[in-house]
């Protein structure tokens, strides 16, 4: 029992130690410059946010020039997926906006990050820091979330309250082998 | 040069053997056995000698998903959903190029070079890292089958063949490097909950994943069928989330950062349910026992009365398939059905039930249970648990729809879709 107790003991720390350093030293170490030249993900805190600022009123001239032709010249009725909500009766739930970018987007910085990385087909990537900050500004003014000569910036965009924003049910814990749902059999 | 000389003589050996044994042929014919097969032969050429390809007369083919909806490939070369033909298919693996494909919001498939293709971890770890496919190859792998499940694979009343109505799952051998053991070497700060992993294509999707399932069973795969990954597949890496909704598992995958919190990506939210839905949302995650009849199935055609085997898929995300069970008198009675080659974790299982068809309309079902012990439902019984009607025009299953596949074979042997 002892002697199981001490392997015990020795198996936590040999495996503390594993967790610690690398087992196989494979790969190499990526320099800061690499990894801020692909890290686009922005996280709801907007940490990752280059700097950079932009309007509505800028943000809509860069969509006529570089969306509008899939898009629609308001963010409707063109083949890309429409952009501006869908009429609702005032005060009801925000959901019923539809599946909408600009407006079903529980962050901001989510609509910043999808125009950033996605937009716009087949010349992603070519957009200026500026650029996404203006079309974000300008998407968000059409959906009425912000007005129209708002200024958007690192610093601000985290902060935007969206309407979705809490709106969202909550995914379970994932746990090996456990039931999907409780008490749900199937 | 020097380690081609075993293999020649490894083929002289080869030859000589058949050769031989087409001598006995010779010697003792077979009786009845024509010496011409009914189409002549197949010519030998370049081509056919570096790439196998399969008999003219097996036509097969995938088809763009859904029926009537968005064409793959669109006018620009780009596909939306393609949907595997699983009344077709034997045993339990989808060939690759049978697989189906589903896309986020339909996309160019990147011509990636894989001597240029790198892996990055980074964020909250003690040491980012960067992985070539050379460096990848030299760690130690797992080889596993999995399918892969798209959230829109959802049977419906309109829908046919059992490629309408199931045919955007598809099952593969997956190889490759566990994503708990790279995650390892970057090594993970204590506190980071989430991963977020983005692929290479285009719209450079990106997913976030729970830390607990990625230290799980999560596997970096660049082998797919003892092949590399397929592009259509996302050549030259894949991220196998086993058992989760398909997007989980990222194509092209370049780069995971290890993050603090849940980023909600645009791939997350589009498929996150409403505050309140919350079953929805859990029913949506993973997909439950599933399993469906592939012959006969929807389309298909019993020529007479007499001896079949009935014959199908299970999965579930849960884990393995430990049972299936078949109805031949539309759910009055079940019966176990035999589970061919094995069930393993996340995997399709093939079943097989041995029936004799007297003739009469009747309908076919099959039902699942995994090793979770959940069971595969009805409608009807997914709509009582939650106080609906299956009836009802507006009733819709729940998240990934698992939902029992009837189908009802009629007195002339046609086969239809028996959800109403």
């Amino acid at each position: 029992m002892r002697s199981l107790k001490l392997l015990a003991v020795f198996m936590f720390l040999g495996s503390t130690a594993v967790a610690q350093s690398p087992t196989y030293g494979v790969g190499s170490t990526p320099s800061a410059e690499q990894i801020r030249a692909w890290d686009i993900s922005i996280s709801p805190t907007g940490e990752e946010l280059p700097p950079g600022r932009g309007t509505s009123q800028e943000g809509e001239l860069v969509y006529r020039r570089q969306c509008a032709s899939c898009h629609g010249v308001d963010g409707e009725g063109a083949g890309a997926p429409r952009l501006v909500k869908r009429d609702a009766e005032p005060n009801v739930d925000p959901w019923d906006y539809g599946r909408i970018l600009p407006i079903r987007s529980p962050y901001a910085t989510g609509v910043w990050d999808y125009i950033n990385r996605g937009m716009p087909v087949n010349r992603e990537g070519t957009l200026t820091a500026d650029q996404v900050y203006a079309l974000t500004a300008y998407l968000l003014y059409l959906n009425d979330v912000i007005s129209e000569d708002e200024v958007l910036d690192a610093q601000n965009l985290p902060k935007i309250e969206m309407p979705n924003r809490d709106n969202f049910a909550d995914l379970p814990d994932w746990k090996r082998g456990m039931q999907r749902l409780p008490d749900y059999p199937f | 040069m020097g380690a081609k000389r075993p293999d020649r003589r490894n083929f002289l050996k080869g030859s000589a053997a058949v050769a031989g044994g087409l001598t006995l042929g010779a010697v003792e014919p077979v009786l009845g056995q024509t010496t011409t097969p009914s189409g002549g032969f197949i010519k030998g050429n370049e081509e056919l000698v570096l790439y196998g390809e399969r008999s003219q007369h097996v036509t097969s083919v995938r088809m763009a998903h859904p029926p009537a909806g968005r064409p793959s490939p669109d006018a620009y070369g780009k596909y939306f959903h393609i949907a595997a033909p699983l009344q077709d298919s034997v045993g339990t693996i989808t060939p690759s190029s049978l697989h189906f494909v589903g896309t986020t919001r339909g996309a160019f498939i990147p011509d990636i070079d894989p001597q240029e293709h790198r892996l990055m971890i980074h964020g909250m770890v003690d040491r980012p890292l960067t992985f070539t496919m050379e460096d990848l190859k030299r760690l130690p792998s797992e080889t596993r089958p999995h399918f892969i499940e798209c959230a829109g694979n959802r049977s419906r009343p309109q829908y046919k063949t059992v490629q309408e109505t199931h045919g955007m799952t598809s099952c593969a051998e997956w190889t490759g490097v566990p994503l708990s053991l790279l995650l390892k070497e970057a090594g993970i700060k204590d506190s980071a909950p989430w991963i977020v992993c983005e692929g290479e294509e285009e719209v450079k999707g990106a997913s976030s994943i729970p830390m607990a399932k990625a230290m799980d069973d999560c596997l970096v795969a660049y082998g797919m069928n003892g092949e590399a990954v397929r592009p259509q597949n996302g050549f030259p890496l894949r991220l196998l989330v086993p058992g989760f909704e398909g997007i989980f598992n990222t194509k092209y995958l370049r780069r995971i950062k290890v993050v603090d919190r849940y980023y909600m990506t645009y791939n997350d939210y589009g498929h996150l349910n409403r505050r309140g839905d919350e079953a929805g949302a859990a029913l949506g995650m993973l997909i439950g026992p599933k399993s469906v009849i592939t012959f006969p199935s929807g389309g298909q055609q019993l020529p007479d009365r007499g001896f079949y085997e009935v014959s199908g898929l299970a999965w579930s995300g849960g884990g393995a398939i430990s049972r299936v069970e078949v109805s031949t008198d539309g759910g009055r009675r079940w019966a176990d059905a035999e589970i061919r080659g094995g069930a393993h974790p996340m995997s399709h299982a093939r079943f097989s039930y041995q029936w004799t068809w007297d003739g009469q309309e009747t309908e076919l079902l099959s039902r699942s249970t995994d090793d979770t012990g959940q069971v595969q439902p009805t409608r009807a019984q997914i709509a009582e648990f939650f106080g609906e009607r299956a009836d009802d025009e507006s009733f819709r299953v729940r998240g990934m729809d698992n939902s029992i596949q009837p189908w009802r074979i009629a007195s002339d042997g046609s086969v239809h879709n028996a959800i109403t």
